[in-house]
């Protein structure tokens, strides 16, 4: 039995129904593409709203209000305020390269639970370098930190690359040890050879003119602008260039793409490594625009951030944009809404489960809005668990 | 460095078999307890992959099963005040309760589980990757709700079976016994699961059902198999072994709850199942496997190999701590990519199945 045989079998539409669909007025098209995750999300959040009124049984009674209030918390402290906006599009700079990082491995089958990971050794690549470079001038101190970060991000990435290509190791396994590996890296070169003496705690040295430039007493560095210009550049690698094409080919099916003379091989290798790349990216912005050192247990949220962000976006970088702002924006606003209304900021983690939940059960809700299965179901879900355990190097 | 400098290899190896028989019977009794959580979650991953159901929500499973029996067992202690433990493990009726809350936490996400990769045909790495989300995002928020306002809430842990000195003292078969024996009741049945769930897996009607399953799901429908049943029904019995493997870190092996806490074990039990290729002993062997790398690797830490193998210390010496630290996660990778080519998984794994439509 093949992968074909078990999907339900969708015949190509009638030549008039085609042409019918693509001169369908634009709003129609957007509107078949975006009702399901603006489901999820409605769904997610009344659902958590559900969750937080129970949860006030806690402290005594029964509060059906509080989510209302802690929701216009949540509202207030990401857009009441231009602080507010501007702290949601830094928070949200990290999670549209990290939902990159995990789209593009979608787009070729690949699971990406590692940017995790590659976001940790890229913070600490530009970190590192930042500090050795603290001295030099600015024109030359950020582009070397700012790449330095990126690549060491991308090394982190090409190893499960590597390894699924050439011993066929599944990389949600081995980028989940890498990303406890990464912490352990961090937690040995931070308190060790890179540590900056002089301070009660470990952290690494000062970045001087390594340091981004930033809009001045605002979280606007000028990695917001590299994250927000690499969209419409991502969304040209994958549908406009030849290689975006063969990451594609490759994620649709690894054995056309080899018949058609491509090498799933290398481009699993590649892709691997340029999400690590966008990854990497993501934690040297962090350190450079915004903490400005590393320390041995860097917290992040961004590896499950991230892959909510690819599936809510579905792996479209302007949906991952606009998914990974959502996401800022709670992000941003949980803050006022645990100190306002007392609600514990994991409910974030809660409501961006609930969002991959109702996503998941996408069939549900399209029989719901009565949506035809154009296309059938989102690719990414159809290509993701095709190579699981079936144990061959490409 | 010069102490290194001109030894044959041969010599540091010698030193390290000496190391390691020296340490093996210091770390042998906590080497079955940091196998247990990963060998019950590799027994809950053979269960849904044999019957053709990828479950990377594992370690989601234990860390809610794991919040779920601190949490219980600590509330009903807490109703119930002190209550004199029973027998050699020293069972309460707040630890029982916390291990049935477990269970049943773990058995209803492995129902969701069952019920996105079966009924709705989601992706089913993408339907264990919800898990894990909601797991640490549930967890965490209901820990800082309940727990961190609480901080006297807990129910201790189940007692430690103790064998008499005069056979542990026994080389080799003491240490044995030891490893095997001086446990809590959930490491020590391990064991017995492992052996139980490999006789019912390959000598059973159910075993062979299950297998076919996972192997050739239309063959089974054809001499009907209820393809459908047999998966619901194994993805959530499977549950059980999350469960308990979280029951065992909050309830057994030590006695709180931190957030994230499972750290990775639910995805080294994976690693164990395609190492044991499938089998329940094997993943057993290869669960003992990872766990001796990391009680090696705190053996390292607390007693370096010193004066008596100085060739061995240097280089201990020169490797920084983190490294024996990650050891488990090494090993895990160094084996999955040495493993995986030559490890056969069954054939139907991760891809949904649908009755054939009646034209």
């Amino acid at each position: 039995m093949t992968a074909a045989d078990s999907q339900p079998h969708t015949e190509a539409p009638p030549p008039a129904e085609a042409e019918r669909r693509a001169h369908a007025p634009l709003w129609r098209r957007v509107l078949q593409v975006v009702a399901v995750p603006a489901v999820a999300v409605v769904g997610a959040l009344i659902v958590g709203a559900i969750i937080i009124s129970l949860s006030s049984l806690a402290s005594g009674s029964l509060d059906l209000l509080l989510p209302l209030r802690a929701y216009a918390d949540m509202f207030q402290g990401a857009f009441g305020s231009t602080r507010g906006i501007l702290f949601t599009i830094a928070s949200a700079t990290p999670l549209i390269l990290g939902g990159m990082a995990v789209g593009i491995g979608f787009k070729a089958g690949l699971f990406n639970i590692g940017a995790q990971g590659q976001f940790l050794m890229g913070a600490l690549g530009s970190a590192a370098v930042g500090a050795w470079l603290a001295g030099a001038p600015g024109l030359v101190a950020v582009p070397i930190a700012i790449i330095s970060g990126a690549l060491l991000g991308a090394a982190w990435g090409f190893i499960p690359g590597a390894l699924k290509a050439w011993t066929g190791a599944h990389e949600v396994v081995t980028t989940i040890m890498l990303n406890f590996i990464a912490g352990a890296v961090i937690g040995y070169l931070v308190t060790g050879p890179l540590e900056f003496e002089g301070f009660s705690f470990s952290r690494t040295g000062p970045l001087g003119n390594a340091e981004l430039p930033a809009f001045e007493g605002t979280t606007i560095h000028l990695g917001v602008f590299i994250a927000f210009a690499l969209v419409p550049v991502v969304w040209w690698l994958l549908w406009r260039s030849t290689l975006g094409f063969e990451i594609r080919t490759v994620g649709a099916n690894p054995d056309a793409a080899r018949y058609a003379g491509m090498h799933p091989a290398l481009i699993t290798i590649l892709t691997m490594s340029l999400c690590g790349l966008l990854a990497g990216l993501a934690g040297a912005g962090q350190i450079l625009g915004i903490s400005h050192f590393m320390t041995p247990s860097y917290g992040t949220s961004i590896g499950f951030d991230s892959i909510s962000i690819a599936l809510l976006g579905r792996s479209n970088p302007f949906g991952i944009a606009a998914a990974a702002l959502l996401f800022g924006a709670m992000r941003a606003g949980s803050g006022l809404m645990q100190i306002n209304a007392g609600i514990p900021v994991e409910i974030i983690d809660v409501i961006q489960a609930l969002i991959l939940l109702f996503l998941a059960a996408d069939i549900v809700i399209r029989r719901m809005l009565r949506i035809r299965a154009d296309g059938a179901e989102p690719e990414e879900l159809q290509t993701v668990t095709k190579s699981y355990g079936s144990g061959n190097a490409l | 460095m010069d102490v290194l400098y001109g030894i044959p290899i041969i010599g540091v190896l010698i030193q390290f078999i000496g190391y390691v028989v020296e340490v093996t019977p210091g770390i042998a009794p906590i080497v079955l307890g940091l196998a247990a959580p990963i060998a019950l979650g590799a027994m809950c991953g053979i269960m849904n992959e044999r019957s053709g159901i990828v479950n990377i929500g594992i370690e989601g499973m234990m860390l809610s099963g794991a919040f779920a029996g601190f949490l219980v067992a600590g509330l009903v202690h807490q109703s119930m005040g002190p209550v004199e433990g029973f027998g050699p493990f020293g069972i309460t009726p707040a630890l029982l309760a916390g291990v049935a809350a477990a269970i049943v936490v773990a058995m209803l996400l492995s129902a969701l589980h069952a019920w996105l990769s079966i009924t709705i045909a989601a992706d089913q790495i993408i339907s264990g990757v919800i898990i894990n989300v909601a797991a640490l995002g549930l967890t965490g928020y209901l820990n800082r709700l309940l727990i961190t306002p609480n901080p006297r809430l807990g129910a201790g842990t189940f007692s430690t079976f103790r064998i008499p000195p005069e056979v542990a003292d026994f080389p080799v078969i003491g240490w044995i016994l030891e490893m095997f024996l001086e446990q809590g009741p959930i490491a020590i049945s391990v064991v017995a699961f492992v052996i139980v769930l490999q006789v019912l897996l390959f000598r059973s009607r159910w075993g062979l059902r299950t297998r076919a399953v996972g192997e050739h799901p239309r063959a089974a429908e054809t001499v009907g198999v209820n393809v459908v049943r047999m998966r619901y029904r194994n993805v959530i019995m499977a549950g059980i072994f999350a469960g308990l493997a979280g029951a065992y870190l909050t309830l057994e092996g030590t006695s709180s709850f931190q957030n994230g806490m499972t750290a990775g074990r639910g995805f080294i039990a994976l690693a164990a199942v395609i190492f044991g290729r499938w089998t329940p002993v094997g993943a057993f062997g290869a669960a003992v496997l990872f766990a001796y790398s990391g009680a090696f690797g705190q053996a390292i830490r607390i007693r370096p190999p010193g004066i008596e193998y100085p060739d061995l210390g240097a280089i201990v010496a020169a490797i920084p701590s983190q490294v024996y630290g990650s050891l488990p996660y090494i090993v895990t990778i160094v084996i999955l990519a040495g493993v995986v080519g030559r490890s056969i998984p069954p054939a139907a794994v991760g891809r949904p199945y649908r009755k054939e439509e009646q034209t």
